[in-house]
């Protein structure tokens, strides 16, 4: 089916995270037409998933309030949710891109009255909360999610849970008949903003993330000290459900290591210092914060933030890539093995939990790009070869919120000068 | 004394990089400890391979060679498959071993060193090794009377090479060498020479 949502004069934005909703907004504030396409049931990216942004500490929804609002007034902006790109042919000023919609069975119909969620008993793992705990098979994704219109996942399609949730609908928005569609669309210029995802813990063996239940990833700890999350904001270590009180920070768990991620993940040493101050949140002078690391790297401005932490008489910081993790069976308690770098003491030392900063990794590696977009070699988006595709955002460089929007801003205005370029020729 | 040291005698990372094999690696060491952490010898050690990287950099030339640390190096590889920045630490010390022997500067009576020694001796006088002659050479090293002491101990481990065909008892009566012994000596002499004339040595700690 071809569809005429969009022409060579519409800009497609990849990713609907913080970056791919700036770079939509940006070029539709400019009276460009945009279509926006997110794999998930709803915008927001990773940064929905943070407890707080560094350095103000403060919520995301600030942020995500605002650009939303943005969105939601813009008719030039379309949005189109569990959709992603399939192939893409053509070249600069004239792609023609394959979109793949997957069936949410919900239409527009929904006014997320929770009805269906409550009449089914089926769980799916929690992907808000990284597959800590579990919700209902028709679910909404988060509070903030946009459009604020539930999922029923594909499991329970044809079950008689599926049958549960279309009878309890008020306003018959389920639709159990929704097929995967396939969509052809041409567009002038393309804006990947895919984001990044963690990099998989599992391949760090010697920290035995996949062994030793208290030691856990920064991803995961950011759900743990939300109130919304699913220890209901307490720091509960996933072994007996104890308090952690004294947690160590493993930096640059799987970055700046030729084994894993070469590159520095740029933003995990603050997210770290960030995290030591959830730790004083909860239990003020009683917590316990170490962070084991090879340099801090707090950018910039950023190093106030660094300068406040390592004030604070509640955090200590010991300079060593840990070696590796056993784990005192008797407790519980991992057990951080390695040798200091300042002096070459060695050091078994024992914490209630451990969270491992791990880095961040193009959400597109092992994703089949379009041939001519040019990757770095970790796999971050530099643009193509053409000239008409842009990486932005967290997809172009490991980035910081503030620096996702900045990357985002630039990679909308080369995408617009593309279409003015069209704009003119065809004038012409 | 060689001809290499006073070129260097400031600078001792310039001399490393230049003769110790996979010397000019040093530099990339990021002081992280993984190496330290991992070593399974570690904690038995006087320097960790990570310390040794800094002392060479830090120019402690002399406790660096005289050191036994690199000598107690098993080549378990645990480091150079954990190291970040993908330093092949097993070689560099393998290498600093090499390069303090050539120099005269290993520890005294060091035992990996007079094993070492031993092994490269058997091996060039018939272009093999004569597994049966080194062992008893290994055991003899210390006098007689240590090593019948080791002989005794090592007795079932000796017998049951002998059964699995590891290890044949009438290799003692001279062994079979290898077909052109004469070409193996010249070949190595060779090596040698030219390794000499690189890297500045004058021939002496063979
Ligand atoms: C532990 C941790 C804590 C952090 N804390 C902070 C902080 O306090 N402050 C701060 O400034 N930064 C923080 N960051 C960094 C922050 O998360 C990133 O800067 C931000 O997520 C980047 O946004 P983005 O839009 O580029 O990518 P993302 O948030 O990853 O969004 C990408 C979007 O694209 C979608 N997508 C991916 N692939 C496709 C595809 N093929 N088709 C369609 N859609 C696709 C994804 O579903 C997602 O919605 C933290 C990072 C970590 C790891
Ligand atoms: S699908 Fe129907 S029952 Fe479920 S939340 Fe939406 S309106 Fe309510
Ligand atoms: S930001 Fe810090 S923790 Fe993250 S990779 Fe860089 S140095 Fe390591
Ligand atoms: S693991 Fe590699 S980078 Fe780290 S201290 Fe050892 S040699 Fe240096
Ligand atoms: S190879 Fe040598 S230096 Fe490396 S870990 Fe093993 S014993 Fe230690």
């Amino acid at each position: 089916m071809t569809a005429s949502i969009a022409t060579n004069q519409t800009i497609l934005v990849v990713g609907g995270g913080i970056a791919g909703m700036t770079a939509a907004l940006e070029a539709a504030e400019c009276g460009k037409q945009v279509l926006l396409v997110e794999k998930t049931p709803t915008l927001g990216g990773r940064t929905a998933q943070l407890y707080r942004y560094f350095p103000k500490m403060c919520h995301p929804t600030c942020g995500m309030e605002i650009n939303l609002k943005r969105i939601k007034g813009n008719p030039n902006v379309r949005v189109m949710t569990m959709t992603q790109v399939v192939a893409v042919g053509g070249g600069r000023g004239d792609y023609n891109v394959t979109l793949k919609v997957s069936p949410r069975y919900v239409n527009e119909n929904c006014t997320a009255c929770r009805k269906c969620g409550e009449a089914v008993s089926a769980e799916i793992p929690d992907a808000y909360n990284y597959g800590l705990g579990k919700v209902k098979a028709a679910y909404l994704p988060h509070a903030m999610a946009y459009p604020q219109r539930y999922v029923i996942d594909a499991s329970i399609v044809g079950t008689p849970e599926g049958e549960k949730a279309k009878a309890a609908c008020p306003v018959n928005a389920v639709d159990l008949g929704m097929q995967e569609e396939t969509l052809e669309i041409n567009v002038g210029a393309v804006v990947w903003a895919t984001g990044w995802r963690p990099f998989d813990a599992n391949k760090i063996q010697p920290y035995g993330y996949d062994r030793i239940a208290n030691v856990i990833t920064s991803v995961e700890f950011e759900r743990l000290a939300d109130p919304h999350g699913p220890t209901g904001g307490k720091l509960l270590r996933p072994s007996d459900g104890k308090e952690a009180k004294n947690i160590a920070f493993i930096q640059c768990a799987g970055s700046r290591d030729e084994n894993y991620l070469r590159h520095c993940s740029r933003i995990c040493c603050m997210a770290s210092l960030k995290q030591t101050q959830y730790v004083r949140e909860a239990y003020g002078d009683a917590g316990k914060s170490t962070v084991y690391y090879i340099d801090i790297r707090a950018i910039d401005r950023f190093e106030d933030f660094y300068a406040m932490v390592w004030k604070d008489p509640t955090v200590s910081f010991v300079k060593s890539k840990v070696a590796r993790i056993a784990e005192n069976e008797a407790n519980g308690n991992p057990v951080l093995h390695g040798v200091d770098t300042e002096g070459y003491h060695r050091y078994a030392t024992e914490h209630d939990l451990v969270v491992l900063a791990v880095g961040m990794e193009p959400e597109v590696s092992g994703v089949k790009l379009p041939d001519d977009i040019i990757i770095d070699s970790s796999n971050f988006i530099e643009g193509s070869k053409d000239g008409g595709m842009f990486g932005a955002g967290a997809a172009a460089s490991p980035l910081d919120v503030n620096r996702a929007v900045q990357s985002a801003t630039a990679a909308s205005l080369k995408a617009i000068q593309v279409i003015h370029k069209n704009a003119s020729t065809e004038a012409a | 004394m060689t001809t290499a040291t006073p070129k260097y005698r400031n600078n001792f990372l310039k001399e490393v990089e230049a003769n110790v094999e996979e010397g000019h690696w040093v530099k990339m060491c990021m002081q992280c400890g993984v190496c330290a952490g991992s070593c399974p010898l570690g904690p038995h050690w006087q320097h960790s391979p990570q310390k040794i990287f800094m002392m060479i950099r830090a120019g402690k030339r002399e406790e660096v060679l005289t050191s036994d640390s690199m000598w107690m190096c098993t080549s378990c590889y645990n480091c150079i498959v954990r190291c970040p920045r993908k330093l092949p630490i097993t070689h560099i010390m393998h290498g600093l071993a090499n390069y303090a022997h050539r120099l005269g500067m290993a520890p005294k009576g060091q035992p990996t060193e007079a094993i070492a020694k031993l092994f490269w001796d058997n091996l060039v006088k018939t272009g093999r090794v004569n597994e049966l002659k080194f062992s008893l050479a290994m055991y003899f090293k210390d006098g007689f009377v240590q090593g019948i002491k080791n002989a005794m101990a090592m007795q079932g481990i000796g017998l049951g090479l002998v059964k699995a065909k590891r290890l044949n008892p009438m290799e003692i009566l001279g062994g079979h060498a290898c077909k052109d012994k004469s070409g193996i000596q010249k070949m190595v002499a060779k090596a040698r020479e030219i390794e000499d004339r690189r890297k500045g040595f004058s021939g002496a700690g063979a």
